[in-house]
C-alpha cells in the first residue's frame, strides 16, 4: 500500500486549528527557528481516515482472528473496559494536579483506582504491597530487580549473580544484566522444569536471586517450587516471579504463598487489557513485607479519613522508576475487568485456559511431537521436528495457518525446544474455534508429507508473502525521507 | 458465566472425554495441596452495568471543568476525533507485536510512517518504533551513549525535567556512573559550567529544549564543544515546539528523545504516553527497542518488517541493547495519525498559535502587581513567573477559582519557592487568559 507521505499533495489541509484570537504574531529570533521544512503529509481528513482504516484491514487481530500466540495470552479484551477508559473524568485528568498543594483532593477517584488495584493484586498474588508504576512487564522486571539490589545493598550482601532457567523469557536475563548482575542459565530437566541438581550446584552466597516464570514457558508448573524457594532463601537469595503466566494459576497458587518475594504482573496478559499491536502494557510489581520499604515513590495511601494521597516520604525507596503513576488508563481497564469477573470469574479463567490448552495438545499429539509429554497448563509446546525432516519448518506451518485465517502460534520460542510451536488458546476461545485450528494443523502435517515445497510460497491470501528480512537488515531503510 | 468464557457444559464434557479425565481438577495435579492459596478474598463478580456505574462514580470524584495552565512536560492539546476513532479499531488495538509480518502489515506500515514522521519532525535520520515515555526514553538514550563511547560520566543540565533526572538516578544507581549536574543561568544552560565538566571520561551531555523553565535555546555551540572531545549530545525535546524551533538535527545533536503525549494522546492521569528516540544512522545498531524497516517480498512488492532484531532481548538475552520488549505501538499509531491529520502547514500554525497565546499571557500577567514574568530568554508555550508569594499557596487558591494555574517550582528547586511555570496551549482562548489574569490578580492583590 502507498505510504501516507505518497498521498500528500502540496497545499492540502486536513485540519483547522482553533482560531487565532490573539492579534499579535510573535516572531522568535531567526537563529532559534527551524530552516528545514517538517515534511508531514498534506492530506485531507478523509484520506487519513481511509488510509489508516485500510491499513488496519491488513492486520490479523483478536477481534478478527483466532490468535493463539503462546506466552502472549491473546484473550478477548472486553469492549466496556475501552469505554470506561474514555470517561473524561479520567482521560482528561492532568497528572501533575495531585502534586499541587492540596491538589490530591481533586484526583481522589483516580487515586482510589490505584489504591484499590494495589489491594486486589495483593490478594490475588499473596504479596504485601504493590507499585502500579512499571509501564510494561519488562519495566516491572527492572523495578523488581532494582529492589532486589537495594535489599542486598541494605544488608551489606555481596551478590553477583542472578540465576535464570534456560526456558525464561529473554527479558529476564536482559533485565538482570541491565541492573549490573551476571547471569547463570540453568538448564531444564526431562520434565521441562529447572534442573534441581544443577540449581543446587550453582547456588552460592553470591547469588542475588532466581527469576522464574510459573508455570514456565514450557507450560509446566514445577511441583517443587516451594523447595526451590527454600534453597534460594537459604543463601539469602530472593525469589522473583515473572507473572507472564499467572493466568494459569489464579486462585490455585499464589506466588506469595510458595516463597516468592517479588512479583510482576502483565496486566495485558492475565487481566485482559489490549496488546495494542505491541503496547502499551502495564507491569505492576508486588513485594513481601521485607521489601516494601524499597518500593518506588510515590506510593498511593489511604488516610484515616478515607481519603487518598501520594506519599513520597520513603527514604529507602529505590526512587522514581516512572515519571508519574504508571499507565493509568491500562490499570483502569484491568481494574474494571477484575471487578466484573470477581472471584469465581478469575477461577474460571484458569480452569478454561488450562482445559483448552490440554485439549489442543491431546488432539495434536498424534501429528506433532509434544515437547514435554505430560499435562500442560495454559499453553502447550509442540515441535515441528517431524515435519522439519520433510523440509517443513515451524515457520512454514505458521505461514500455512495464516492462509487458513488463523494467526500463528509463537514459533521458535522457547529456545529450549527445537522447531517449537507454542500454543496458548486462552479461556475465551470456544471448542468450535479450536477444532478449526486443530483441523488446520492436521492438514499442515498431511501437506508436509505430500508436498513440502508448497509451503515455501505461503501465505497466498495476504497482501505480501515472505518478506526478505535479510534485505531489510542489510539496506536498513527505516525512514521514508532517507 | 461472566468471564467471557465460551465453552458450554457440554463442550467441557466432550473435551474432558478426549482427555480421558473426569474433571478439570485433574489438570491441576502438579499444584499440590501445600501450594494452595492461604486466601483469595476477591469480591464477587458484578455486571458490566454495575462496574460502569462504580467507575463513573469514581470519575466524578476527580475535578473536571478546571481550566489548565499546567504543563511541566504534559500538555493540554486538542486531539481531533479521528485519532481515537482510528486507533480504536479492533484490528489495531487487539493485535500484538507484529512477529508475523504477512498478517501485520497494517501495524508495521503505520510504525514505519511514525518513524519517518519523528525523523522529519526532529531532523534526525533514524527513529525506533517507540519507547514507554519521555523519561524512560531519556534513560535509554543515556545508556546508548554510554555504550557507544564506553565512558562513564554523564553531564546533565538542571534545565532537564527534574522528574527525568530523578528517574535517571534510580536506574543507574547500581551501575557506578558519575552524574554531574550543571546549573541554569537566566533560564539557559550554563555553558561555562558544562564546558568545565567535559573531560575524557564524559560520555554525553544531556540537555532539554525548551527546558523545564520554558527557555528556548540553540545548543549548537555546546554540540561543537562536545564534539572536540568525542562526547555525544542528547537533547530531550517537546515535539509541538518543533513546528517552529530549530531542530536537534540542525544543531547536529546525536540522540533526541522526548515525551510524545502532546502528539494526540489524552492526559490520562499520567499514561500511557509515548517515548520517542531518534539518532544518526551510524548509531542505529545501538538503538534500543523495535525498529521497522522496508524490504520486499518474494513477489518483489514493498513491505515492512521488524528489523535488526539481533539487538533485542528475545534474541540476545543478557547481551541485548535494552531489556525492553513491549513498546507503546498503539500510542505511536495515535501520534502518526495525529501528525498526518494536523499536516505540514497545520503543524507550523499549531506551534505559532501556542507561541502567540503564551506571549499574550506573558504580556497580560506581567501587568499584575506581584507577578514578574522572567525575561531575557525566548520561550515557546511555557514560561516562568516569579510571584510576590509562595507559588504553592497561589496555585492552591487558584484551583478554588477554577484554574490549574501552573506548576510551582519549589517542589523540585527549593530556592524557587515563589516561582512557577505556566503553560498556554492552543486550547486557551483570549478570554480564558484574561479571566486567568483576573483571578491571579485577585489572589495576589485582592
Amino acid at each position: 500500500m502507498e505510504l501516507i507521505f505518497e498521498k500528500s499533495v502540496e497545499g492540502r489541509q486536513g485540519y483547522r486549528n482553533p482560531c487565532g484570537d490573539i492579534p499579535t504574531r510573535t516572531q522568535l529570533p531567526s537563529g532559534l527557528l527551524r530552516k528545514n521544512e517538517c515534511d508531514l503529509p498534506e492530506v485531507s481528513e478523509l484520506e487519513v481516515v481511509r488510509h489508516y482504516t485500510n491499513l488496519s484491514q491488513l492486520n490479523f487481530s483478536l477481534d478478527t482472528h483466532f490468535y493463539p500466540l503462546g506466552s502472549c495470552t491473546m484473550k478477548y479484551n472486553p469492549k466496556f473496559t475501552e469505554s470506561v477508559a474514555q470517561i473524561p473524568g479520567f482521560s482528561e485528568l492532568h497528572p501533575l494536579l495531585p502534586q499541587l498543594r492540596n491538589g490530591e483532593k481533586f484526583t481522589q477517584g483516580a487515586l482510589e483506582v490505584l489504591y484499590n488495584m494495589d489491594c486486589l493484586l495483593c490478594e490475588i498474588t499473596g504479596m504485601d504491597a504493590f507499585t502500579m508504576q512499571p509501564l510494561a512487564g519488562a519495566h516491572g522486571e527492572l523495578t523488581g530487580v532494582m529492589m532486589m539490589a537495594a535489599y542486598h545493598n541494605a544488608k551489606g550482601n555481596k551478590k553477583k549473580y542472578i540465576l535464570v532457567p534456560d526456558s525464561a523469557h529473554g527479558t529476564n536475563p536482559a533485565t538482570a544484566a541491565t541492573v549490573g548482575y551476571e547471569i547463570i542459565s540453568i538448564p531444564s530437566d526431562a520434565h521441562g522444569v529447572m534442573d534441581m541438581g544443577i540449581l543446587k550446584q550453582k547456588l552460592s552466597h553470591e547469588v542475588a536471586g532466581v527469576m522464574l516464570t510459573s508455570p514456565n514457558t514450557h507450560g509446566v508448573f514445577n511441583p517443587q517450587i516451594d523447595q526451590v524457594a527454600e534453597l534460594v532463601h537459604a543463601v539469602d537469595g530472593l525469589m522473583y516471579y515473572d507473572g507472564a503466566n499467572l493466568n494459569a494459576v489464579l486462585a490455585r497458587c499464589r506466588p506469595g504463598d510458595v516463597g516468592f518475594d517479588i512479583v510482576h504482573i502483565n496486566l495485558h496478559k492475565t487481566f485482559g487489557t489490549p496488546h495494542g499491536g505491541g503496547g502499551p502494557g502495564s507491569g505492576p510489581v508486588g513485594v513481601k513485607e521485607s521489601l516494601t520499604r524499597f518500593l518506588p515513590i510515590s506510593r498511593v495511601e489511604k488516610k484515616a479519613d478515607d481519603t487518598y494521597s501520594l506519599n513520597y516520604d520513603y527514604p529507602d525507596s529505590i526512587g522514581y522508576i516512572a515519571s508519574l503513576y504508571g499507565n493509568f488508563s491500562i490499570i483502569l481497564r484491568a481494574y474494571a475487568y477484575i471487578l466484573m469477573l470477581g472471584k469465581e470469574g478469575l477461577m474460571a479463567v484458569s480452569d478454561h485456559a488450562v482445559l483448552n490448552a490440554n485439549y489442543i495438545q491431546k488432539r495434536l499429539k498424534p501429528y506433532y511431537k509434544v515437547a514435554y509429554d505430560r499435562i500442560c497448563m495454559h499453553e502447550c509446546v509442540l515441535s515441528a521436528e517431524n515435519q522439519a525432516s520433510q523440509g517443513v519448518h515451524a515457520v512454514d506451518i505458521a505461514k500455512f495457518l495464516i492462509d487458513k485465517g488463523i494467526h500463528p502460534p509463537t514459533v521458535y520460542f522457547p529456545l529450549t525446544v527445537k522447531e517449537s510451536i507454542m500454543i496458548e488458546p486462552t479461556e475465551t476461545e470456544s471448542k468450535r474455534t479450536m477444532d478449526l485450528f486443530i483441523q488446520a494443523m492436521i492438514e499442515a502435517d498431511a501437506l508436509s508429507k505430500k508436498d513440502p515445497d508448497r509451503f515455501k510460497v505461503l501465505p497466498q491470501t495476504t497482501p505480501v508473502t515472505r518478506p526478505d528480512e535479510v534485505r531489510a537488515a542489510r539496506e536498513l531503510k527505516t525512514n521514508y525521507f532517507q | 458465566m461472566s468471564s467471557y468464557i465460551a465453552n458450554t457444559e457440554n463442550e467441557v464434557k466432550e473435551m474432558l472425554a478426549v482427555l480421558k479425565i473426569s474433571s478439570i481438577e485433574d489438570l491441576f495435579q502438579d499444584i499440590k495441596p501445600r501450594h494452595a492459596p492461604q486466601s483469595f478474598d476477591v469480591p464477587q463478580g458484578k455486571s458490566e452495568f454495575e462496574v460502569v456505574q462504580h467507575l463513573r462514580g469514581l470519575a466524578a470524584k476527580n475535578l473536571s471543568g478546571i481550566i489548565p495552565f499546567l504543563g511541566g512536560g504534559y500538555y493540554d492539546h486538542y486531539v481531533p476525533a479521528a485519532v481515537s476513532a482510528l486507533a480504536s479499531r479492533g484490528e489495531f488495538y487487539t493485535a500484538y507485536t507484529p512477529y508475523q509480518s504477512e498478517c501485520s502489515q497494517g501495524t508495521l506500515q503505520a510504525l514505519y510512517e511514525y518513524q519517518s514522521s519523528i525523523c522529519t519532525l526532529t531532523g534526525m535520520e533514524v527513529s525506533n518504533a517507540s519507547l514507554y515515555d519521555g523519561g524512560s526514553a531519556l534513560y535509554e538514550a543515556v545508556m546508548m551513549a554510554l555504550r557507544i563511547t564506553k565512558r562513564t560520566k554523564v553531564v546533565m543540565s538542571a534545565g532537564v525535567s527534574p522528574i527525568y533526572r530523578k528517574i535517571l538516578k534510580t536506574y543507574t544507581y547500581n551501575l557506578n556512573f558519575d552524574f554531574q549536574e550543571s546549573s541554569v543561568v537566566h533560564g539557559h544552560s550554563n555553558r561555562e559550567e558544562i564546558y568545565k565538566l567535559l573531560d575524557k571520561d564524559t560520555a554525553c551531555v544531556v540537555l532539554q529544549n525548551p527546558n523545564f523553565f520554558g527557555a528556548v535555546d540553540d545548543h549548537s555551540d555546546i554540540v561543537n564543544k562536545a564534539r572536540e572531545k568525542n562526547i555525544l549530545v542528547i537533547e530531550s525535546v517537546y515535539p509541538v515546539s518543533l513546528g517552529l524551533l530549530k531542530t536537534p538535527g540542525e544543531m547536529d545533536v546525536d540522540i533526541v528523545t522526548g515525551e510524545g503525549q502532546s502528539l494526540g494522546l489524552p492526559l490520562n492521569f499520567g499514561g500511557p504516553y509515548l517515548g520517542f528516540i531518534a539518532t544518526k544512522k551510524k548509531y542505529i545498531r545501538k538503538l534500543p527497542g523495535r525498529i521497522v524497516g522496508e524490504t520486499t517480498d518474494i513477489h518483489g512488492q514493498r513491505c515492512f518488517v521488524n528489523t535488526l532484531q539481533a539487538r533485542e532481548q528475545h534474541i540476545r538475552r543478557e547481551k541485548a541493547t535494552s531489556n525492553i520488549c513491549t513498546n507503546v505501538a498503539l500510542c505511536a499509531l495515535q501520534a502518526v495519525i495525529y501528525m498526518a491529520l494536523i499536516g505540514k502547514q497545520g503543524f507550523k500554525e499549531l506551534a505559532q498559535l501556542n507561541l502567540d497565546k503564551a506571549e499574550f499571557a506573558k504580556k497580560v500577567l506581567d501587568e499584575i502587581k506581584g507577578v514578574e514574568v522572567k525575561k531575557g530568554t525566548p520561550t515557546f508555550n511555557e514560561f516562568t513567573v516569579a510571584l510576590s508569594r509562595d507559588a504553592s499557596e497561589v496555585t492552591e487558591a487558584m484551583i478554588e477559582k477554577g484554574f490549574a494555574a501552573g506548576f510551582p517550582l519549589g517542589r523540585y528547586y527549593p530556592d524557587m519557592a515563589r516561582h512557577m511555570i505556566i503553560a498556554v496551549t492552543e486550547k486557551r482562548t483570549r478570554q480564558e487568559i484574561l479571566d486567568f489574569a483576573g483571578a491571579l490578580d485577585a489572589v495576589l492583590n485582592g
